[in-house]
Formats: C-alpha cells, structure tokens, sequence
C-alpha cells in the first residue's frame, strides 16, 4: 500500500502519465456544420488513462461528430481538445499515431486484402513494418484465417472487424469505436466486449458510443450522455447503479391516512397521494430492504392495503427522462 | 512516438497502395494504352502515314510519336491521380487519412508521386512499342526524360486538384475528355503548327499543349513550334500554377474536411 503510494507520488514529480490521470481533455467543443446546422455545442469533457467510456445518446446527437473532431476528420468550429496537454490540430503529428479509430460506416478498401489493408494502417500512421504484430491483431480478432480474402467477399460483422485491426495496427493508446455492436449479432458483441476489456487490461483507453444502455452499462467505468449537441451528464457508472439500486415500494391504501403514523417513522416511508398511498424506498441491493417490517408494521396498525407495486428507475429511465428534459425547454427558450 | 518531420512510412504506404491498384488493374492501366497507341500508329503511322511526305526530314510515323506520348501522358496521369483520391472520399475511406499523422503535402507527395511514377513508365512503354513500328531517334535524351517527368507529375498534380473537386465520377472525366484531349488534338500532336495557315497558327499560341508537346518533341528531333526556352517556362509555369492550387486547397482544407 504504502510502496504503491510513493511510486504514484514518485511519477508525480518525474511528470510522468499514469492510470486514472486525465488523458484527454475536451473544453468548449462546438460545430456548426456547413448547411447551419449545430452539432455540437459548449463540451467539456475529461477522459482518464486506462478507462472505458461510454458515450451515450440517441440518434444525431453528436456522437460522431465529437469523435471525429478529436480525431481530425472534421474541424471545431470552436474550443480546443488536448491529449496530454497537447493540442490536437497544432501538435496532429505528436497526437495522432496514439489515436486509433473505429468508424461508425463499414468504410473499406473492397478490393483490398485484409493483411494488406490493415499493413498499409500500420504504415500509414508513420511505424515501420511489422508482420507479427500485424498477425497478432488479425489473430486476436479470429481474422487470421481470412487474411488472404479480398474485403468484399467479407461479411458486415468481419468488415467491422477489419476496421478494428486497422484501428489496433499501429498500437494506439487511445482507441476511439463508433458504435461497435451497431448491426452485429450476440456472438460478436461478446467478442467485441471481451477485446474491448482485454484493451483496458493491456492500458488502452477506450471511448465508445452506443444506443444500447446495456452495453454501457455491461462495459464502461464512466458513463457520458449526449443530447442535442450537449453533454448532459458524466458520471462513474457506480453510481449510476447506485442510483438504479434505489427501489420503491408502493402500497395503496384503502382508507387515505391523515398523517405517517410515528410507528413508521424510523423507515423510510412517505405518504402520497393525499393519504391514499404510502411509499417505502429501498435498496434492492441490501439484505434487508424493510419491506417485511412495513407488511407486518401496517398489520399491527390495522392498516388495510389494496394493492402493491414495486418500481426501479433504471438508466433506460434516467436517460430518457434526462433527453426529454433537455429536449422540451429549447421551444421555450426561443420565447422571451 | 511522433512521426518526426517527415512520415516516409506513412508516404510509401499510401504510394504502395496505388501502385498495388495500378498492378491489380494492369490491363486496364498499361494494356490498355499500348493497344491503343498501336492502333495509332496503324491508322496514323501506317496507313495514311505512308501517302503522307515527311515532317522536317522526320517520316510522319517517328513524327507523331512524341505527341502521342503526351497524348496519354496528359490523360492517364489525370485519370489515376484523379481517381486516386477521389476513390477514397467517394468510398468513405478517407477518414483513415485524415486521421493520421500525415501532412497534406505529404498526401500529395504520395499520390502525385505515385500518378506520375505510373505514367512516367506508361511513357517508357509507347515508347518501346512505337520502336517496333518505326525508326525513333532521341536527340537530347535528358531533356526527353525531364520534360517527360515534369510534364508526369504536373498533370498528376492537376489531376489531385480535380480528384479534391470532383463530385461524382462524371466530373472526373470531364476536364481529360472535353478539355485536355481535343487541345492535345489541335496542339500539334500529329502534325506541326507551320503545316497550319497562319491564322490558325496564331489562335493555336493560345494553346498550352502547343507548349509542351513542342519541347517533348524538340527533345526527340530537334525541331519545334516554339522554342525550347518558351516550352520548359511553360511547362514550370503549369506545374507552379497547379502547386499553387495545391498549397490553396491545403490552408482551406476544401473539400476534404467537414
Ligand atoms: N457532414 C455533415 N454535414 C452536415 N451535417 C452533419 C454532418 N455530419 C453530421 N451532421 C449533423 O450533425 C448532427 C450530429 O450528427 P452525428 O453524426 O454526430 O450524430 P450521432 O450522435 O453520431 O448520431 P448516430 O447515433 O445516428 O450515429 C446531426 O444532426 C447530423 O445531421
Ligand atoms: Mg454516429
């Protein structure tokens, strides 16, 4: 413990980069695209060394377009984005071979083979040749045995990971995936999840979009959602999970209560509905979640209920209701 | 692991790859040209080139050689550096260039220099096969090769331009088919200008091409429309107009980023 300190503390003062220091740092970021259309608007987002995020948002929300920014496809119309406080567009040459890309779109040489396609990655991105880095990616990604074909003859879910070698090809430590399980099937997105941890374990920081709120949430350490341009949440998934592992349980009364009686009230027990419901928060991750006490509690008080229901707000909810939020006040916002 | 000031790994790759897609296509890229530049000199050289007196001492099948190779000089170097470019932004590929540490004179170090390695051999390779059909003498051979290697990459330089430009593979054809090869016709590749009345020799000055296939020619036979002086300065001036476009394209990063 105390050794591991001092080798943090000692990195520290040599200036040194290490897991869990921010790696990549995003301020002010916005776009607006040639036809007038705002992409992106005011982010700031940090990502730290070694961790996977997830870039949570519906459809045209701006995913790719921050990704693309950071990775030199597309210009900022304002704000800066840094990696190791170096600038992204003044210092492309110092960034970039640590940067690797997955795209969204299959976009691919057709006529390529696969060891040439993903060789010329490797080449192209400045390193010099080497062949058994190059069969190791194809191996990892169980594309050794179709080095040889030509990309076209591919299937969708091989051309997906066709660009993930070309991506690995050069060693990158940060790995950009625009939404990698996008049209893939189950045995696939296991495969993905596993390379993707296998990555991480090797000191790869990941970003990663998705639709899919169970891949963030099976994958990432920090979860981000974007709406409309605007990063509207980053938080550790913990306690994303935290937040879902509160459940409430609801019990409809058949005559509506004046007041909590004092006999619930070292539970946590609110009364609704002007009386005609009462409401126990719990968490579902604890032993004991009290809802045995209140059953018998009521009992006891002679408190008859006609119905009870339990509910989760799950990140499916917080992320909609989070969108919706975000979505509903700009009409309002246009009127003074 | 910075790529330093210059990314060679980065240039040869790109360079590999198009010259892999020259080899991959070989009938269509060098085939292609050789039955065609043949059949010139069936048509041209043998056929109505027997009826025809000679050029300035040179008989008429050695005299066309040099336009017609400029004739493919102009349009293959085009038509691959066009098409080198314009394929990966028309595929969406070309989001792996801009994403690596490669400069934009890089990029066009790689694919100029890969257009013009092509036609620069395409060159060589008419030329061998007009040997067999007729008696080709070189006078100036490092003159031949320098107007041969400038006149490769200004074209392949002018064909990136129209690569970045180009919308859709219609535009790509349009500069090759409805300007560059009817001037390289009416620019003196198969005949000289002095065979044309004397108006027509004027208006004909207002042609690059006239420029440039007269010093290519020169460099073969010793004669030319214009002199040798006027030719090179406006072959240099094509090539620094093209990179000018090039260095403008590069400081608004037009067309190839969003
Ligand atoms: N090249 C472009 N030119 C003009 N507008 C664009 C361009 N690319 C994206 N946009 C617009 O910018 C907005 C954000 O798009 P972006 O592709 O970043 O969204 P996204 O979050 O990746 O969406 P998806 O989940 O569908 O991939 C959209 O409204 C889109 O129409
Ligand atoms: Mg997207």
């Amino acid at each position: 413990m105390h050794s591991e300190k001092s080798a943090v503390a000692e990195r520290d003062r040599r200036g040194e980069p290490g897991v869990g220091d921010r790696v990549l740092e995003i301020r002010g970021l916005g776009k607006v695209y040639a036809g007038g259309e705002r992409a992106l608007e005011g982010v700031d987002l940090d990502i730290r060394r070694g961790e996977i995020f997830a870039l949570l948002g519906p459809n045209g929300a701006g995913k790719t377009t921050l990704i693309s920014i950071v990775c030199g496809i597309v210009t900022a119309s304002e704000g800066t984005v840094s990696v190791d406080g170096l600038d992204t567009v003044r210092d492309y040459r110092r960034i970039r071979p640590r940067i690797g890309l997955v795209p969204q779109e299959l976009h691919t040489d057709a006529f390529e083979s696969v060891w040439a396609t993903v060789s010329f990655s490797r080449g192209l991105f400045g390193l010099r040749r080497d062949d058994r880095h190059i069969e190791k990616v194809l191996r990892d990604l169980s594309l050794w045995d179709k080095r040889k074909e030509r990309i076209m003859h591919l299937s969708g879910g091989m051309k997906r990971r066709v660009l993930i070698a070309k991506a690995l090809a050069h060693e990158p430590e940060i790995l950009f995936l625009d939404e990698p399980t996008a049209g893939v099937d189950v045995e696939l997105r296991r495969d993905m999840w596993e390379l993707v941890r296998g990555l991480r374990t090797g000191g790869v920081t990941v970003i990663l979009t998705t639709h899919y709120i169970a891949e963030a949430e099976e994958m990432a350490d920090r979860i981000g959602v974007i709406s409309r341009g605007r990063l509207i949440l980053v938080e550790e998934k913990r306690e994303l999970i935290k937040k879902l592992g509160k459940k409430q349980l609801r019990v409809e009364l058949q005559e509506p209560l004046e007041a909590l009686p004092a006999e619930l009230g070292d539970l946590q027990v609110a009364l609704l509905s002007e009386g005609h419901e009462l409401e126990l928060t719990f968490d579902a991750n604890d032993e004991r979640t009290g809802i045995p006490t209140l059953l018998r509690r009521l009992g006891e008080l002679g408190i008859h209920y006609r119905d009870l229901s339990t509910r989760q707000s799950s990140l499916e909810e917080i992320f909609v209701s989070l969108v919706s939020e975000r979505t509903e006040p700009r009409g309002a916002e246009a009127a003074p | 692991m910075s790529v330093g000031r210059f990314n060679h790994n980065g240039v040869w790759a790109i360079y590999q790859f198009e010259i892999a897609r020259a080899l991959r296509t070989l009938g269509q890229s060098l085939v292609a040209p050789v039955i065609s530049t043949s059949l010139y000199f069936i048509v041209f050289g043998s056929a109505i080139g027997s009826r025809m007196r000679e050029v300035e001492g040179v008989s008429y099948g050695a005299f066309i050689v040099p336009g017609l190779i400029m004739l493919s000089l102009f349009t293959e170097s085009l038509s691959n550096a066009s098409f080198g470019i314009y394929f990966p932004k028309f595929t969406g590929t070309i989001y792996e260039l801009l994403s690596a540490p490669v400069s934009f004179l890089e990029v066009v170090l790689a694919y100029v220099g890969a257009a013009a390695t092509k036609s620069i051999v395409l060159g060589l390779v008419i030329l061998a096969t007009a040997n067999l059909f007729v008696d080709v003498q070189i006078l100036h051979p490092v003159w031949m090769i320098l107007f041969l290697v400038l006149t490769a990459v200004t074209f392949s330089l002018f064909g990136f331009i129209i690569g970045v430009w180009a919308d859709g593979f219609e535009q790509l054809q349009i500069v090759p088919t409805l300007i560059v090869t009817p001037l390289t016709f009416l620019g003196g590749a198969f005949y000289s200008i002095s065979m044309l009345p004397t108006a027509w020799q004027k208006i004909t000055l207002f042609n690059p091409m006239v420029y440039l296939i007269s010093g290519f020619r020169w460099s073969f036979y010793g004669q030319a429309d214009v002199s040798v002086g006027v030719s090179l300065a406006a072959t240099f001036g094509f090539f620094a107009l093209c990179l000018v476009v090039v260095g403008w394209i590069f400081k608004t990063g037009y067309r190839l980023k969003s």
